[in-house]
């Protein structure tokens, strides 16, 4: 079946199986690789991406229930070759270090800041509380959230 | 495999009609983890989250209309979250911001698991589930939907359309027990209610039995109730948690939540 997706800002139309991911047309359709596939079952927040400003795994999506509607993904978020306030963030902060969980959690943090321009330390670990990183860089990464909040 | 897509209730409807055998979708969270590890390759996926219907939550004929498609997020914030306070923390148990985004209370009827979070804070209120297919609508009380481990009382051409409530009003909560405070399915829960309104003390527990069940008692078996919750459990030993430990858990859980409600 043909769907059509505004994905960063851009309409695209592309064939798809009709039981496919929204995660798998957009890395092997689309070739936006920045959304990672690992667990496939919404426990690792990897594939984490705004469906409609809502943030969600898209991993979880049926990529046909996304026809017609509108997705942001990681690399959505940079501004014309300029890194993303939060890119920026974790970047400084050291908190990538294989980097296979980081666009989820970028993702997931730019979706928390513009709810929650300052939330405390208990609000962002239930925030990311659905992207889990391998390495256990956590710190890290709750310095990188403060930072980003902060700037 | 096929998807159809409706735009509206009556479209969706005479679609579950045509086709008795189609799989609802809304969140996705339980069917794409099938659908993605080769468990489930149905015919046909009916796509309800273009349907405006199921969506939201309103008063009607003095009652509180949940429509179907309504997210744990949704359930978690005012006025929803003060109307019905254990449903709104049952919500924000469930799985991760992203998962909760997404997942649905009718889906988590429709898939009618015994682990289902919402199931237990839905039936200490009396929750009643409205089904509907071409053929009209009808209400079915909690124990009359939950039919045993994900098994639910639909026929073919039903779809859920929503959940009816009238909130109590009375001090409530929701516990749940896991080895993380996110991303877990509830080695056991419970949802408990002190209802000085009606003299009535009413729990149900999740993970604990075949299908989500209502334990009442009268206000002043109060001391008993941890006792009679947990031998109302028929819990089995699974890779979660064993049986014993459960009604371990139950008998626990219903003191502290009995403490919590009388604070």
């Amino acid at each position: 079946m043909k769907v059509e997706l505004t994905v960063n800002g851009e309409r695209l139309d592309t064939d798809i199986w009709s039981g496919e991911s929204l995660l798998t047309t957009l890395r092997d359709r689309l070739g936006l690789p920045g959304s990672k596939n690992a667990c496939e079952q919404g426990e690792c927040g990897s594939c984490s991406v705004l469906l409609d400003g809502t943030l969600v795994c898209a991993c979880l999506v049926l990529a046909a229930q996304a026809d017609g509607h509108e997705v942001v993904t990681v690399e959505g978020l940079a501004d014309d070759g300029n890194l993303h306030p939060v890119q920026e963030a974790f970047a400084e902060a050291g908190a990538v270090q294989c980097g296979f969980c980081t666009p989820g959690l970028v993702v997931a943090t730019a979706d928390l800041l513009q709810r929650n321009a300052d939330p405390s330390d208990d609000e962002i670990r239930e925030a990311l509380s659905g992207n889990l990183c391998r390495c256990t860089g956590y710190q890290k990464i709750l310095d990188a959230v403060h930072l980003a909040a902060g700037r | 495999m096929d998807v159809v897509t409706p735009r509206s209730l009556d479209e969706a409807l005479r679609r579950k009609a045509e086709h008795p055998e189609a799989v609802p979708i809304q969140g996705g969270t339980d069917l794409l983890v099938s659908l993605n590890f080769d468990r489930l390759r149905p015919e046909t996926i009916l796509n309800l989250s273009e349907v405006a219907e199921l969506r939201g939550f309103g008063r009607e004929n003095g009652s509180l209309r949940i429509g179907a498609a309504l997210t744990y997020t949704e359930a978690m914030r005012e006025p929803l979250a003060q109307l019905l306070p254990a449903l709104a923390e049952a919500s924000r148990t469930v799985g991760s911001p992203q998962i909760r985004n997404r997942g649905t209370i009718g889906g988590n009827l429709g898939t009618a698991s015994p682990a289902g979070d919402a199931l237990p804070p839905l039936f200490v209120e009396g929750a009643e589930v409205e089904a509907a297919s071409v053929r009209g609508a009808r209400r079915l009380r909690l124990d009359e939907f939950l039919l045993g481990p994900k098994q639910n009382a639909l026929a073919d051409d039903e779809l859920i359309l929503g959940v009816f409530i009238q909130p109590s009003g009375q001090p409530q909560t929701f516990m749940k027990v896991g080895p993380r405070n996110a991303m877990v399915i509830a080695v056991c829960s419970l949802a408990l209610v002190v209802d000085r309104e009606r003299g009535e003390l009413r729990a149900s527990f999740g993970s604990a039995s075949p299908a989500t069940r209502l334990v009442t008692a009268p206000l002043d078996e109060m001391d008993a109730f941890p006792d009679a919750v947990a031998d109302a459990a028929s819990p089995i030993d699974d890779v979660r948690g064993t049986a014993a430990y459960r009604r371990h858990a139950l008998r626990i859980l219903t003191r502290r939540a009995l403490d919590r409600c009388r604070a």
